[in-house]
């Protein structure tokens, strides 16, 4: 018997095993293709970077996201955790003495309370997380403002403004943490027991209890990563902003949403991983790019990357009905 | 009997499911007007012949004529429209409406086809509660009622719809004794109007108060009908059970050894009462009684799924407090669950992830998994258990039933406990993989491992254990040794007739 092998795997399941594996890379490919032929400067290199720059942002909470999304969860704060770990990264910056451990450690310590907290609620309370984050987003907008007073906090050291802005050779830095993140979770998820029990719980939640699995944990501790890198892209953008703006991280809640589900992790959780995340951010960072570079009003993107989410849920149903359980 | 006082006639009615042959050719009628019971074992046919009437289910040959004409119904509207109605232990009420809302749902009164005619609907309502002589609020909310007052409102439902059948199962399992005299009231009142009563039950007592005449199904097929005043219980059950030969069941030589696991006065209010019991290394406890006596929960309560409010449960003489499965595996337990595809497996990983489940701390360096440890410690498994699969990494939704239950036994298998508990091990697996399922529970036994399974098949059962505890409403009604053990004693616990077993001892 053939151990390993996926020779023997029914035609109609390789054919989703391939498009979950290339479909959205091929559909990534195919969209920089148009926009590269409608406009050489969307191939520049200086442009690329760019882009992947800006997909950095909202590409480090993405890849947080996926655990969450894996284990049937979601969460819908993560926007106003930038805003609330980024005016704290900028208090201690301009404020409050201006010491470079204390203004990136607390905001990711915080970030990461804020994701356990979020975690805690919904599984011993018994909450949908939906409903939890909804909470917590308006209470860490709130936060933002009342620490702020309602007024931003610029002014941040060299040393800071390096996690946002400072390149590492010819790439910035904030690719390097995104595309370390990546690695990373794509190692986790894969490799060790904790990646494996959270494609378990998702897939079944009662039968990885009932096979020993402390579930609650589980997803306590996925939500707390997610916050914890929410804390850490709040860095970036503060650092990059040189500002910790009141209306930071408004709306990603959407775009890393989105990254996700693109990336093909289904949103009833226990199949998808972080690659496709990193593919669906950087298809969702094409988009707006591309739509620039044509001069599109950007009211328009808005639309497009509403259609876009819609599609790729609309795909992964399809996908459930057609495999035969 | 006139063929003009018959309500409903089955004629070899047959309903095979891939792979089961659920009814084989019944054939019986319903007289007009008559209270007519339909017992048999789990399993022998009755839901689904009665699914098949109401239109939930389609008969595969055979015809249901229905007032002197062959109906085939394919949905049970249709036939609540044509004066058939069900009620089913969950009842079909919607909570936070009102008791004349939910009689007349789906035909609410109206104006002009358009605005609902409140007053109309409880006036209506209110009608049919004095027909049926209760003392029910109309404007009450469903939810605010208690389980026989809803099931009141179920029965006024199907009166509203002018049922002229009216199909009730297990009506009794969750009422109290007072409501229970309510409802015979009720169902003797209906009888009084004309309306045609089947009623199914595993009380046999109740049969000997309410019925007319008693239909027996046993494994799909018809047994006989009897008026009810000239049979005796005893012969009831023995046309459930049957005369048959046992099936073929491979059982090795148990030899017990010292007490690994003992249950003492386990009590979860409401679900398991003063629960006491002991088994041996080596040995087979057999769990019976009927759906709902609660025996899976008495295995799920050990297991730390859900929480007890009383009682002692010792694994090697050791007093244990088990919160959560973990901690039940972390002391040599192990739990096989009742649905294989929600509780024993996650379907959408392979073959290789499921085996892995259990295993995968101990297959780990500092939370790395092994991934070539497992795979050999799971090709292992899969060629010891026989599962068919062509690859490790197939998903488990692709195998057949009997694959999946070895791929959940494989993996408890491989984690090496000291007591399994097994919950219907074999239902829904052909006879096949059944004996082979048989024969890695003997495996379990020789590496000196102690089973504890809940079963509704009588006949396994008898043949695998070594002494069998009969439940019956959350209490254990009785121990049998291995040579005590009939079906009929079984069945006679389970079904609560302690006394006259008791003599019969």
């Amino acid at each position: 018997m053939p151990v390993l092998s996926e020779e023997n795997v029914p035609l109609v399941q390789r054919f989703f095993v391939f498009w979950d594996k290339v479909g959205i890379l091929l559909a990534f490919l195919v969209v920089c293709v148009i926009f590269g032929m409608l406009n050489p400067v969307f191939f520049n290199p200086l442009n690329i970077l760019n882009v992947i720059r800006q997909v950095s942002i909202i590409g480090v909470i993405a890849v947080g996201m996926t655990f969450v999304i894996l284990l049937g969860g979601i969460d819908l704060s993560v926007g106003s955790v930038v805003a609330f770990a980024g005016i704290i990264a900028a208090g201690f910056q301009a404020k409050w003495g201006g010491n470079l451990f204390l203004s990136v450690v607390i905001p990711l310590l915080i970030g990461g309370g804020i994701g356990f907290m979020n975690g805690f609620v919904s599984t011993k309370g018994q909450l949908h997380p939906f409903i939890v984050t909804l909470g917590s987003m308006s209470i860490f907008r709130g936060a933002t403002l009342l620490v702020a007073q309602g007024k931003p906090i610029s002014g941040m050291s060299p040393a800071f403004r390096f996690i946002g802005a400072g390149m590492v050779g010819p790439i910035p830095f904030p690719v390097i943490l995104f595309i370390g993140c990546v690695i990373v979770a794509g190692m986790v998820l894969k490799r060790t027991v904790f990646g494996r029990y959270i494609y378990a719980i998702g897939g079944n939640e009662e039968a990885a209890l009932l096979s020993g699995i402390m579930v609650e944990r589980y997803k306590i501790a996925a939500f707390t990563i997610l916050g914890f890198l929410s804390g850490l892209s709040a860095l970036i953008l503060t650092s990059r902003l040189n500002s910790g703006e009141l209306v930071a991280g408004q709306g990603y809640e959407l775009d890393v949403i989105a990254s996700v589900i693109i990336g093909g992790t289904s949103l009833m959780g226990g199949e998808g991983g972080v690659y496709g995340t990193l593919i669906g951010a950087l298809l969702i960072g094409v988009v707006s790019n591309g739509l620039n570079l044509l001069g599109v009003q950007p009211y328009w993107q808005m639309i497009v990357k509403g259609l876009i989410v819609i599609l790729a849920v609309l795909l992964d149903k399809l996908k459930r009905r057609f495999r035969t359980v | 009997m006139g063929e003009d006082d018959v309500i409903l006639k089955f004629e070899n009615v047959t309903k095979r499911f891939p792979g089961v042959l659920a009814l084989d050719n019944v054939s019986f009628a319903i007289r007009k007007g008559e209270v007519h019971a339909l017992v048999g074992e789990n399993g022998a046919g009755k839901s689904t012949l009665i699914k098949i009437v109401t239109g939930v289910y389609q008969k595969t040959s055979g015809e249901v004529i229905f007032d002197g004409k062959p109906v085939h119904f394919l949905t049970p509207h249709e036939a609540l429209r044509n004066g058939i109605a069900a009620i089913y232990q969950e009842f079909n009420l919607i909570p936070a409406l009102t008791v004349a809302e939910n009689i007349f749902m789906g035909h609410h009164f109206t104006r002009r086809n358009f605005i609902v005619d409140w007053g109309k609907m409880r006036e209506e309502a209110r009608k049919l509660m004095e027909f049926l002589d209760v003392d029910i609020d109309v404007d009450a909310q469903v939810r605010d009622l208690g389980v026989a007052k809803k099931q009141v409102v179920e029965i006024a439902k199907a009166l509203s719809l002018n049922a002229r059948v009216l199909i009730m199962d297990e009506p009794t399992a969750t009422l109290a004794q007072k409501e229970i005299e309510g409802l015979f009231r009720i169902i003797r009142f209906l009888k009084g109007k004309g309306v045609t009563v089947i009623y199914i039950s595993h009380r046999l007592e109740e049969i000997y108060e309410v019925c007319d005449r008693v239909t027996v199904l046993r494994d799909g097929r018809y047994v006989g009908t009897r008026n009810v005043k000239e049979i005796k219980v005893d012969e009831i059950i023995r046309m459930m059970v049957g005369r048959e030969v046992v099936e073929k069941f491979p059982r090795v030589a148990h030899h017990a050894g010292e007490e690994v696991l003992r249950v003492e006065n386990l009590t979860r209010h409401g679900v398991l009462e003063n629960i006491s019991f002991s088994v041996r290394k080596g040995e087979i406890l057999g769990i019976a009684g009927m759906v709902g006596s609660g025996r899976t929960e008495l295995l799920r309560a050990i297991y730390g799924l859900d929480p007890i409010d009383a009682g002692k449960i010792y694994v090697k003489g050791k007093e244990v407090h088990i919160h959560s499965p973990l901690e039940a595996i972390n002391h040599g337990i192990a739990l096989l669950p009742e649905e294989r595809k929600t509780q024993g497996l996650v379907l959408l990983l392979s073959v290789l992830d499921n085996l892995g489940l259990p295993l995968l701390p101990s297959l780990s360096n500092r939370g790395f998994v092994d991934d070539k440890k497992l795979t050999a410690v799971a090709q292992d498994m899969v060629e010891h258990m026989n599962i068919k699969t062509p690859s490790l990494l197939q998903k488990t939704m692709y195998l057949s039933g009997g694959n999946q239950q070895k791929v959940v036994l494989g993996k408890w298998f491989a984690r090496n406990c000291d007591i399994y508990l097994f919950d219907e091990p074999t239902r829904g697996i052909d006879v096949g993989a059944k004996i082979e399922i048989y024969h890695l529970m003997n495996k379990l036994i020789e590496r000196g491992s102690t089973i504890v399974m809940v079963s509704s098949e009588l006949p396994e059962i008898l043949a695998m254990s070594d002494r069998i505890l009969v439940m019956r409403e959350g209490k254990v009604m009785g121990e049998l040794t291995r040579e005590e053990a009939t079906k009929e004693a079984i069945l006679q616990l389970a079904l609560g007739r302690r006394e006259e077993y008791a003599r019969v001892e």
